[in-house]
């Protein structure tokens, strides 16, 4: 419970920093760079390199590749749902979650990880 | 080409409550990555430390804060919302390329040097996405003045 309680914490602080540092600045692209930041990475990887140790971490990283490949293709979906599609920002974000799901896993499964 | 500006101004925009959301949600993503590292595996877990869940709360303020901005001035701005969150996703994009990047250079040093893996794959996000930003908008100001030469049309046809 501990454990989650602090994960918790972390993970907040974490990615309010960062969402707090892409709100100050501009242009807006540039401050979109910061929708991608390792936030919710660095609390884990934090977290388990001192509950697990270093291999632990690294085999995280290892499968954390496949997302980032899925999180750019999410963003490029999402881009084209609001501009072309015209949706709004809620339902364009939460449609292409299928998406990163598909990429992220099919990716995972052709570089032979466990699923 | 327009610089990297610093708008604390766009900190008074938010309300109390959009920063609650923020850090619940962080916090949530977090403990969501851990239980599914623990009842998955950790090659499932790891899928999760790139999830765009945090990007779904920012796109949806972003688009939020430019149609109320909007308004006050007496426009509807729908549109422009869509066109504020749709420029924060292609910034996302090139993001996603820092963050490949960071995942790389973590699991090659962190069995090394603890430290040096952070400090480094957080380095290396930071120079990837900002080039990659930076070489995306160089090569959209080089194809509008193609665009704009070819729409004023030259005198003289020039050899390329």
């Amino acid at each position: 419970m501990t454990e989650y309680l602090l994960r918790f914490i972390v993970g907040g602080l974490v990615v309010s920093a960062f969402a707090m540092l892409g709100d100050v600045r501009r242009p807006k692209s540039f401050a979109g760079l910061f929708g991608a930041a390792p936030s919710v990475a660095l609390a884990t990887l934090g977290i388990a390199v001192y509950q697990h140790g270093a291999g632990y971490a690294a085999l995280q990283t290892h499968s954390m590749m496949a997302g980032a490949i899925a999180l750019g293709v999410y963003s490029v979906v999402v881009c084209h749902l609001l501009v072309r599609a015209g949706l709004r920002a809620a339902p364009a974000t939460l449609l292409s979650l299928v998406v990163w799901v598909i990429v992220a896993v099919g990716l995972l499964t052709l570089a032979g990880g466990q699923t | 080409m327009t610089p990297i500006r610093f708008s604390p101004s766009s900190l008074r925009e938010g309300r109390w409550y959009e920063y609650l959301m923020r850090f619940a949600l962080g916090g949530a993503a977090t403990v969501f990555t851990g239980l599914v590292s623990s009842r998955y595996g950790v090659s499932i877990g790891g899928l999760f430390l790139a999830l765009p869940a945090i990007f779904c709360a920012s796109a949806t303020l972003i688009e939020k804060h430019e149609i109320r901005r909007k308004r006050q001035a007496g426009l509807a701005g729908e549109r422009r919302g869509k066109e504020a969150a749709a420029l924060d996703a292609a910034g996302a994009a090139l993001g996603a390329i820092g963050l490949l990047a960071f995942a790389i250079v973590f699991s090659l040093i962190v069995e090394s040097s603890i430290p040096a893996a952070f400090v480094g794959a957080s380095l290396t996000w930071l120079i990837v996405s900002v080039s990659a930003w930076y070489l995306r908008r160089k090569m959209l100001s080089v194809r509008r003045a193609r665009t704009a030469g070819k729409t004023s049309g030259p005198a003289i046809s020039r050899s390329r």
